[in-house]
């Protein structure tokens, strides 16, 4: 039971990431590897603002997601625009935007070479307090149950609600939609699909800096953070199959599941490798992924 | 015969050449930039380990300026030449090999993993040069280029430390978790050797990754396995996530110890000090070390890098290495990897943590084991020490003692 709550958490965290590289997958067919930083911006905009601002885990979960999203905005704007349809270009751009990115925060943003230094950037470990009801455990049915941990799950749960009832029951979600099916027709039809393409970018990077806030609690904040959290959201989008809300929160949940039993039944490494190998199965077996989203 | 000659011969020309720019200020400072001795410094100012190899980086700046101001060693002033190794054991052997074959500095203030000090040993050795090596590691060498000054092995934090848990704590089932490389698993080898010597069940032993952050399993596994005591030898960044994870899911240090085995200050800092409250380490040095050299050294290190800086183990390791490979260089009156590990045996200093001696067998160093409790500042209240320093045993995993010692002048023989 343990396990399964703590499987539920892992996947929780994947879910949010994952959630975000999949609208933009989906949308525009960019794979853009800068997401991993757009996590670790949302964990330095909580540094920064319980440093600074004496703002809380709380209410920096919406300003983590707006400063995330400004970030995704401008990269959108900047870099990725130009490099429409081309994947391979893309793929590298945005790798580049993640390193240029991670190098920032370790130069101030480039304050350090002038000397000025920011109390909460730089090369250093950062930390997040978490306020003392999340660090408590509750028991449930005999299951210690970490109330961090909990509150995660909680903030996964209603992410994916919010996502889809924009994807699905909004004027946005439908175009965005039509957009990712056939972008050619849907742009004939009237439809901005540059717009519709920065605010998915947006909102993708957004949410991942909300994922940056939760794992803040429970994490180091060092600029490099946020590569490992690409890998495995992308693979929750490639055994998820792409595009498909539904997917995103079974593969979520299906590889989340799977790392916490098999790392507690022996260690956390053979859990990756399951967790690798099962991911390679599903994609011999279905290579669309676990959904497929079928195009007219 | 012929390079004394030919060394007079210099010493001469450069006395004619010194007379001769006496008159000018400007040649006799060329001259006496001529007479400076390179040492190299070589920790890593970028990359994963930066944040504790800076401080070292700094500590060893500090150092050399203490004894550049008293005259530097046998008449020469010290010249560090800093080279940013960025965390890779690659670049950590290619920077040593600069340093020596290009700078030829006698000597590399460096390193701070193992895999970097493997990566720069064959550098030194085939090139006689010496690694003045500080950090704690997990013992089982035996090299004649690298001089261990300050940095303890297994039986100087374990000797002391796990019996103390089973007689103080009384605590009988342990739990040993760490990072997956060679000094966690050489600190649990040498643990579970200790273990079955006192009577202690070791129930589980267990690795994670370098740098793994989800440490949930990890944890509900420490839980269910019915340990009463945790021992760590968890390394960097996965240090912060897993005392995080231990309290998230509701452990309290004062019901289930641990004792860990690399948290020094700046893990705790880095994590918020009332994750590490109530819990333990087992270093020869801790910033709360009660002696006036300490107080001096931690004074000076506010002085030379900022207040709000912290010292710690294997900085004051660095600092001690520091200090005695000059006092080696001036006794034997040579620099030359040689002439160093020649003088050096025996040799003591009045390091910040105390007394601290120089094995001439081996080239470890007698250190004083202290176990430190974590305090809601982040310093350590140290609960136990012993009263003179212990005897550094490099192959204590495999059953070396005092009297039988594996690591001779004349190398390793197992």
């Amino acid at each position: 039971m343990e396990t399964f709550v703590i499987g539920l958490s892992i996947a929780s965290i994947l879910f949010i990431v994952a959630l975000g590289l999949a609208i933009v997958y989906g949308t525009m067919k960019v794979i853009n590897l800068a997401h991993g930083e757009m996590v670790m911006i949302g964990a330095y905009v909580t540094v920064l603002a319980s440093k600074h601002l004496g703002l809380g885990i709380y209410s920096c979960l919406p300003l983590a997601f707006l400063v995330a999203a400004l970030f995704g905005l401008a990269i959108e704007r900047l870099v990725v625009r130009p490099l429409y349809g081309r994947l391979l270009d893309t793929l590298l751009a945005t790798w580049g935007i993640a390193l240029i990115l991670q190098q920032l925060i370790r130069i101030h943003f480039g304050f350090g070479l002038f000397g000025i230094h920011i109390d909460g950037l730089g090369s250093d470990l950062q930390n997040v307090p978490v306020p003392p009801e999340l660090q408590q455990t509750l028991h449930i049915l005999g299951t210690n149950i970490p109330v961090y941990r909990a509150f995660v799950f909680g903030v996964a749960v209603v992410l994916g609600l919010v996502s889809w009832w924009l994807i699905y029951k909004t004027r946005f979600g439908s175009q965005l939609r039509a957009v990712s099916a056939a972008r050619d027709i849907t742009a004939a039809c009237g439809v901005n699909d540059k717009r519709i393409n920065a605010l998915a970018f947006a909102y993708g990077s957004g949410l991942a800096g909300v994922a940056g806030v939760l794992v803040s609690g429970f994490m180091t904040v060092s600029p490099d953070m946020g590569a490992p959290y690409v890998i495995d959201a992308f693979m929750v989008v490639v055994a998820g199959g792409v595009g498909h809300l539904l997917g995103t929160v079974l593969s979520a949940g299906i590889l989340g599941e799977v790392q916490s039993f098999v790392a507690t039944w022996s260690n956390d490494v053979y859990g990756r490798t399951v967790l690798f190998a099962f991911v390679i199965l599903i994609l011999l077996f279905k290579p669309q992924g676990l959904f497929v989203s079928r195009n007219r | 015969m012929k390079n004394p000659d030919r060394r007079q011969f210099m010493k001469v020309l450069g006395v004619a050449a010194g007379g001769l720019a006496a008159p000018t200020i400007l040649g006799s400072r060329a001259l006496r930039a001529e007479e400076t001795i390179p040492v190299g410094i070589l920790y890593s100012l970028t990359g994963t380990t930066a944040i504790v190899e800076k401080s070292m980086n700094q500590c060893a700046l500090m150092a050399i300026a203490e004894i550049n101001a008293k005259g530097g060693v046998l008449g020469k002033q010290l010249r560090p030449v800093i080279e940013d190794p960025a965390s890779e054991p690659r670049t950590y052997s290619e920077k040593a090999r600069k340093l020596t074959i290009e700078d030829k500095v006698p000597v590399i203030f460096g390193c701070y993993t193992t895999a970097s000090r493997k990566a720069v040993l064959p550098v030194v050795e085939r090139r006689s040069g010496l690694l003045v090596w500080p950090t704690w590691y997990e013992g089982e060498e035996c090299s004649k280029s690298v001089l261990y000054a300050g940095s303890a092995v297994p039986n100087q934090q374990l000797e002391n430390s796990i019996p103390w848990l089973k007689n103080k704590l009384g605590k009988n089932k342990l739990f040993i978790v760490g990072s997956d490389y060679a000094f966690p698993r050489g600190m649990a080898k040498t643990s579970k050797t200790l273990c079955a010597k006192i009577g202690m069940e070791v129930v589980g032993d267990e690795y994670l990754p370098l740098g793994h952050t989800e440490w949930a399993s990890m944890v509900s596994k420490i839980g269910s396995s019915g340990a009463d005591v945790i021992f760590s030898n968890v390394v960097g960044d996965s240090i912060v996530a897993f005392y995080r994870e231990l309290r998230n899911q509701g452990y309290d240090f004062e019901k289930l110890p641990l004792c860990a085995s690399t948290t020094t200050e700046v893990e705790v800092r880095a994590m918020g000090p009332e994750y590490a409250k109530g819990s333990y380490v087992s270093l020869p040095y801790f910033q709360t070390v009660d002696t006036p050299q300490n107080k001096a050294f931690v004074k000076a290190f506010k002085e030379f890098a900022g207040p709000d800086s912290v010292t710690h183990a294997a900085m004051e390791a660095v600092y001690t290495g520091v200090h005695m490979w000059a006092m080696a260089a001036a006794k034997a009156g040579d620099v030359s990897s040689k002439a160093v590990v020649g003088a050096v045996g025996g040799m003591s200093f009045d390091a910040p943590q105390g007394k601290v001696t120089i094995d001439s067998q081996n080239l470890h160093s007698f250190l004083t084991p202290r176990i430190g409790k974590a305090r809601a500042d982040g310093m350590f209240d140290i609960v136990d020490q012993y009263s003179e320093p212990l005897v550094p045993l490099p192959y204590s995993s495999v059953g070396e003692t005092a009297d039988k010692r594996v690591c001779k002048v004349s190398g390793a023989a197992l």
